[in-house]
């Protein structure tokens, strides 16, 4: 943090907690940081999904715009964005390229792992029997919107999803998050910024004096 | 701390991973417990219970021993103290709540089973838990299938393995069920210890037991008090003590606590600020030293009000009635004290729901944390029909699914921190 100036701060994230002992300011979880995030950009969305680089989250909103329930991911980092990038990487894609083709697939190969080891053997085995590689690479994206998908529908199965997250900028992931979940979904101008904003509204909003 | 070597070799103990285990333990417990702030002075008995847990507790029963009073282990609350007492016995949880032996464990387990099964089978296998070591007779009952199918491959393990059968519908036949195995229990004490149960001693195991169960309802009902006078992880380890503790002696420490307790509540003074958020953990027992998912908690601007589990609650909030004068009535009063109990091995098991909601009445709590262990099927199971029914009455639920590792303690962490979050903007 040295050479940045700030008035107020509070920290949020993973290693929220590690700035203790460096600088003492307020800590709100991540999915905090996404509610009040999400509400700066809209108002009228019931449920946050996050693909993140190494978690994924769901969350729902009560009728006020506040945290009702929320989910996570288990422990590794299957199906976040981190395994997009593996997968991209193993069909020689470039992360564009790879959204980009996959819209122009006609069919998606089935990927029945969603283990980034076990799936990117099973992409390379893929290609090798000759498989299409947009094909493929649809087959991934549908694989881990699905799965996002089913986490999402535990926590709430109506209204507008506010997607966030590196891979809300991904195209197919975006347009097949729509036709999986069938409900509206709206992608904020900087998706992965939505925690650090929420943070930086949380220190606004509060009064640390008290 | 005296030396207890040689009381620990003549138990067959494995010194070296015994000492290991000992000193994690001790060190857990230092960062864990005695770090809190603002702790009732009558936590330091607890506190020597728990130095000496494998010491002064063990060379307590060794002196039973000698004195030809039996020693009997189980692995649930379902196994009445009562009889024990009845025989002059001595009682002991034997349930276990540390990352140890896994490996071993897995040797004889498959891997999915949950960490308080494989925990008793690394402590039996590595040779580290002098109360299972001490016992003459190790009481298994046929709860969950985890345990029931666990328990053939730990009979021969041990001296004098007891099974123990257990119904799993509160039916006519149920409870006709338990009543004849706890006739046959009895019988099997009794002929162990060469001691008869007569109504006399009887009585005096109920009562014993039960004045122990009026001291944890005491406890308990403090906590409703805001600020709370003691902290959730103090109070859970109490229900830990409960197990293995002289019964008569604890219960005097519960009481001189409570009596502590009662002064702080009048002088509204607690753990932790007026206001501060209250949960209740529902679900899977916590044994000692399973204090991860508390500490957690309460590290997260968040007190524990209660608990509605196996060491909480669910074991210590009926009493045994104490009119009956002939063994038969006797038993039937004990039949109809633990038949309460709703466990998740029950099918269905209603009153379990409508008990933690009338805890979070009666402790005026902001919400509930469901704990389950991994691999616990009757309990996450249970877990989604109970958040269902508990968010329907808008009280907020979590459901929180882990295991002895500290490898989610991050993940962990997170969610508990975003549903305290959520609870203080409601
Ligand atoms: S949870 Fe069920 S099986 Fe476990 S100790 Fe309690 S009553 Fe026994
Ligand atoms: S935690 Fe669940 S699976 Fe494990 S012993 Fe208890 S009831 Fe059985």
């Amino acid at each position: 943090m040295d050479g940045i100036t700030f008035d107020r701060l509070t920290a949020t994230g993973y290693g929220r907690h590690l700035i203790k002992g460096s600088i003492d300011c307020p800590v709100i979880s991540e999915i905090s940081a996404f509610v009040q995030g999400a509400r700066f950009y809209s108002n009228d969305c019931q449920s946050i999904l996050d693909i993140g680089g190494q978690d994924t989250k769901a969350i729902s909103l009560d009728d006020k715009g506040c945290l009702c329930k929320f989910e996570m991911n288990d422990r590794c980092a299957a199906g976040t964005g981190r395994f997009l990038e593996v997968m991209a990487a193993a069909l020689g894609f470039t992360l564009e390229e790879f959204a980009a083709e996959a819209i122009l697939a006609n069919r998606a190969e089935k990927i029945n792992s969603m283990c980034t080891v076990f799936a990117e053997s099973e992409v390379i085995s893929l290609i090798s029997q000759g498989a299409d590689r947009r094909e493929v690479a649809l087959g991934i994206h549908k694989a881990i919107i699905s799965r996002s998908a089913s986490l999402l529908k535990r926590v709430s199965s109506a209204g507008k999803i506010f997607f966030a997250g590196g891979v809300a900028l991904n195209p197919c992931a975006r347009s097949l998050l729509e036709t999986e979940t069938n409900r509206p979904v709206f992608v904020p101008p900087d998706p992965q910024m939505v925690g650090a904003i929420g943070a930086a509204l949380d220190a606004a909003e509060e009064d640390w004096n008290l | 701390m005296a030396d207890y070597t040689k009381m620990w070799q003549d138990l067959g103990l494995d010194i070296e991973s015994h000492e290991a285990l000992l000193s994690v333990l001790g060190k857990a417990y230092a960062d864990i417990f005695l770090v809190q702030k603002n702790r009732p002075e009558g936590m330091k008995y607890f506190d020597f219970v728990m130095s000496e847990v494998h010491g002064l507790r063990i060379k307590e029963i060794m002196d039973a021993k000698a004195q030809g009073r039996i020693v009997v282990g189980s692995y649930c609350t379902f196994v009445p103290e009562e009889l024990v007492l009845a025989v002059d016995g001595v009682a002991v949880g034997l349930c276990a709540g540390a990352e140890f032996g896994f490996e071993a464990a897995e040797t004889l387990l498959p891997r999915n089973t949950c960490s308080l099964i494989k925990s008793v089978f690394g402590f039996k296998l590595g040779r580290v838990c002098p109360y299972l070591e001490s016992c003459d007779i190790v009481v298994g009952e046929n709860t969950c299938d985890g345990k029931k199918k666990a328990y053939e491959i730990l009979a021969p393990l041990v001296k004098d393995f007891y099974v123990m059968d257990m119904p799993q519908v509160k039916s006519e036949m149920g409870r006709k069920l338990l009543r004849e195995e706890y006739r046959k229990f009895m019988a099997k004490l009794e002929m162990e210890s060469g001691k008869e149960i007569t109504p006399a001693s009887l009585k005096r195991g109920i009562e014993i037991v039960n004045e122990k169960r009026k001291a944890m309802l005491r406890l308990n009902a403090l906590r409703a008090a805001d600020p709370t006078p003691i902290s959730g992880l103090d109070a859970l380890l109490i229900n830990q003590v409960f197990f293995h503790d002289d019964p008569v002696r604890f219960t005097d420490s519960v009481n001189k606590i409570c009596d502590e307790l009662e002064i702080r509540v009048k002088d509204h003074t607690g753990v932790a600020p007026k206001g501060t958020t209250r949960l209740i953990v529902s679900g899977c027992p916590m044994a000692v030293p399973n204090w991860k998912v508390p500490m957690l908690i309460e590290s997260s601007n968040a007190v524990i009000v209660g608990e509605e589990s196996c060491v909480g609650e669910r074991s210590t909030r009926w009493l045994t009635d104490v009119k009956g004068s002939t063994i038969d009535e006797m038993l039937d009063a004990i039949v109809d004290r633990y038949f309460n109990i709703d466990c998740a091995i029950f099918t269905p098991n209603p009153s379990r729901v409508n008990h933690v909601k009338e805890m979070v009445k009666d402790l005026h709590a902001n919400g509930v944390i469901h704990y389950s262990l991994q691999f616990c099927q009757p309990y996450i199971i249970e877990s989604n029909p109970v958040e269902k029914e508990l968010e329907k009455s808008h009280i907020p639920t979590l459901r929180l699914e882990t295991d002895y590792s500290q490898e989610d303690t991050g993940q962990l962490k997170t969610r508990i921190e975003a549903f305290v979050e959520r609870l203080k903007k409601r």
